[in-house]
């Protein structure tokens, strides 16, 4: 199959991480992962971006299939049902409005800044070496930690299904990807229906 | 090997148009509509069962089917 330029945005996704590691102000670059597959979804109605430009997907498919990292088993059925989907969106969606009321909070004086990346909602690491002193506003950089912390978390769940499931298990639950595939069904129903017909 | 008859079906409540199964496909015979569900074009699709051994939402099966 011949290769495009898109196929290598795992590379992308990959330097992302890695690039937090050293300076947390990457982070905001990770607001292209969220309003790009938004913007495709509303004016072009399709999941161009789930299909050909998502660089976490390519990397689970990379790490899962090439170097055959999955055990490449099917899903439990509880994982795959709207419900879970559905529910795993609300709450991703919960814990990203609180990362932004701690942004807030911090704008605010309320708060002060947390230099910690908090994996699975939970467990705080320090990352005080990603951030250097005072070169930024203090909500700035509490964006920054938070929405790493959000990234973080997220691959590390599309890993830990990646390896239990099959390489890109992780797209049947990402809240990018339900968000968008509800915004094209909303958009491209009567055109489906049609197509049915 | 490709078999006479045998053609991919995917289960559209089970979807979640990842695009994983496009990817795959030796036929350009599977692809994502309105960035909804996948649907096989049964004339180019040979039955190899790539895209169901892809599938992560495992929404594909492999059914008789005429062409």
């Amino acid at each position: 199959m011949k290769r495009r330029w898109n196929d290598g945005l795992w590379i992308v996704s990959l330097l992302y991480l890695v690039l937090g590691f050293f300076n947390i102000l990457f982070a905001w670059l990770g607001l292209l992962c969220f309003f790009i597959p938004l913007i495709i979804a509303a004016t072009r109605g399709s999941k161009a971006y789930c299909n050909r430009y998502c660089g976490r997907g390519q990397l689970f498919a990379l790490l899962g299939g090439r170097f055959g990292l999955s055990r490449r088993a099917d899903m439990p059925r509880w994982m795959k049902s709207r419900w879970f989907r559905y529910g795993f969106l609300i709450f991703f969606l919960s814990m990203f409005f609180s990362m932004l009321w701690n942004t807030y909070m911090v704008f605010a004086g309320s708060r002060q800044l947390q230099q910690v990346v908090t994996l699975l909602w939970s467990f705080r690491l320090p990352w005080h070496w990603a951030y250097p002193q005072d070169s930024v506003a203090p909500w700035v950089a509490q964006f920054s930690f938070g929405f790493y912390s959000v990234m973080l978390t997220s691959t590390l769940l599309g890993i830990a299904t990646m390896i239990l499931y099959k390489p890109r298990s992780w797209c049947v639950y990402c809240p990018m990807g339900t968000m968008t595939q509800l915004i094209c069904k909303a958009k491209n129903a009567k055109q489906m229906q049609k197509n049915i017909e | 090997m490709a078999r006479k008859g045998r053609k991919a079906l995917v289960h559209k409540d089970e979807c979640v148009a990842c695009g994983c199964c496009e990817k795959v496909c030796p036929r350009s015979a599977i692809r994502v509509i309105l960035g909804i569900v996948a649907a096989v074009d049964l004339k180019r699709c040979i039955g190899c069962g790539k895209c169901q051994r892809e599938c992560p939402a495992a929404a594909i099966v492999m059914m008789e089917a005429e062409a």
